[in-house]
């Protein structure tokens, strides 16, 4: 992915390159599986609860488990305080996070049974969805759920006409030429990909390559969680 | 992966391949696909004989046919109790596999709500596990103390052929029934003794990653007793 002339993002990265990532698993004892997941100043946690018998029972799916997901942004998570609580925004980002990651999970073999994801944004600087998805992933490893495969989730923008990687908040409000496109993915290390949302315009070109630029950044955190996974163990 | 390095256990996450080629059978937390088996699970890997398990250390209480396990009557019905083992899935545990004869209105006078029991699972179906109490160790906890743990430190309190809980047994002089969902029944002479035994089985809990756990043990119980 090329630079255009005179194109500058505003903390400076290049146009491919992602914020400090953190990761970290094991963080919410009570948990049966927890982790942490950041991007730069994006903080989110995921805690997994079960798999566990569905109660109220006319839920149960006697075919398979279900998978529930809560994303919640906490009140302090940005500058204005936000109303805690369920809102329009935050069920639509439950729904489409139980979306991305029920293809990588083996829910068949848990019937009757529902196994609950808690996202937490403890701070937020856009692709909150993103790093809940990574922080959710992690943790749900860390309950020992049978997964296929692992996944990444990733924001590529489109600011102007140029592509970019990872956007943080200065840069989902541009407005300059074609102002700003959101566009966050979510994928196996194998280029698989499980949830795409697009907010805004792109043409057809632009976002085959912002799906290439997303198998790479992919891969990044992919290396990163994998790291956070395989040294909870060595303590 | 040379052969060589198979007996080393290695940490292994979702989708990540474990080995390569036809020698090897996928185990439980495993999966084959192609010529490669596939890790489904996050844990240790082992491979033994050429069948390669994932061993998870974190996550809720997988049952197991022949596990001995503790748990709570949950409800009676007429055919058994309903027993919460900390698992999924509820267990039952039948009328028949009680010893002795139990009339149909007299199922709350052997065991009621709220009671603890320590039972053997003796199978899981479709319709749920299956417990029983035939056996010798097992049936209805009177007396002692139960205290909870991570079950999946359970091998590790228990340690390589019982070295673990025999010492921790010899040096209280408590009787300690490990179920392996991670309830401990502790039953001894005194309270002291028993407190011990928690105290020594929550010293394993905290330090479960070390090697030589058991030499370890052996020194701390003599420190605790010098005091």
């Amino acid at each position: 992915m090329t630079k255009q002339k005179g194109f500058e993002r505003p903390d400076g990265r290049k146009v491919d390159e992602m914020r400090k990532m953190e990761a970290k698993v094991g963080i919410v004892p009570n948990a049966d599986g927890s982790a942490m997941f950041s991007f730069g100043d994006t903080i989110a946690i995921a805690a997994v609860y079960g798999p566990r018998k569905m109660h109220p029972q006319h839920q149960q799916d006697p075919e398979k488990g279900t998978l529930r997901c809560t994303y919640s942004m906490l009140s302090f998570s940005v500058s204005d305080r936000i109303k805690p609580g369920p809102s329009r925004r935050s069920m639509e980002i439950s729904k489409i996070t139980e979306w991305a990651l029920e293809p990588i999970l083996m829910i068949k073999r848990y019937p009757n049974m529902v196994i609950d994801v808690h996202i937490n944004i403890l701070q937020a600087n856009a692709s909150t969805r993103c790093a809940g998805i990574n922080a959710a992933a992690l943790a749900l490893a860390h309950a020992g759920i049978p997964m296929r495969e692992m996944v990444s989730s990733v924001s590529i923008g489109k600011l102007d006409k140029q592509l970019v990687v990872d956007v943080n908040k200065d840069e989902e409000d541009w407005e300059e030429g074609e102002g700003a496109t959101d566009i966050p993915i979510t994928m196996t290390p194998n280029g698989m990909i499980t949830h795409l949302q697009l907010d805004g315009k792109i043409t057809s070109k632009e976002l085959k390559e912002a799906i290439e630029l997303a198998r790479k950044a992919a891969k990044e955190i992919y290396e990163v969680q994998k790291k956070a996974l395989k040294e909870s163990l060595k303590e | 992966m040379a052969k060589s390095e198979h007996s080393e256990r290695k940490v292994v996450i979702p989708g990540e391949v474990i080995f390569k080629g036809e020698d090897y059978l996928p185990g439980e937390g495993t999966e084959k696909r192609g010529d490669e088996i596939v890790a489904i699970k996050y844990g240790l890997a082992e491979e033994s004989n050429g069948l390669v398990k994932v061993i998870s250390l974190s996550g809720v209480y997988q049952p197991r046919r022949g596990n001995v396990v503790i748990g709570k009557v949950e409800n009676l019905t007429f055919y058994g109790w309903v027993i919460d083992i900390d698992s999924p899935e509820g267990a039952f545990l039948p009328l028949q596999e009680v010893p002795g004869f139990v009339s149909k209105d007299g199922l709350a006078e052997i065991m009621d709500i709220g009671d603890m029991v320590a039972a053997k699972i003796i199978g899981i179906g479709g319709r749920g596990i299956d417990l029983t109490i035939k056996l010798r160790g097992l049936g209805k906890i009177e007396d002692g103390l139960i205290i909870k743990i991570n079950s999946n430190k359970v091998p590790r309190v228990i340690g390589k052929e019982g070295s673990m809980i025999n010492l921790i047994k010899e040096e209280s002089g408590c009787n300690v029934t490990v179920g392996q969902n991670g309830l401990i029944w502790i039953k001894g002479n005194k309270i002291e003794d028993e407190l011990l035994v928690k105290k020594a089985i929550m010293f394993i809990t905290e330090k479960s990653f070390t090697s030589g756990l058991t030499e370890e043990v052996k020194e701390w119980f003599e420190g605790e007793k010098g005091k």
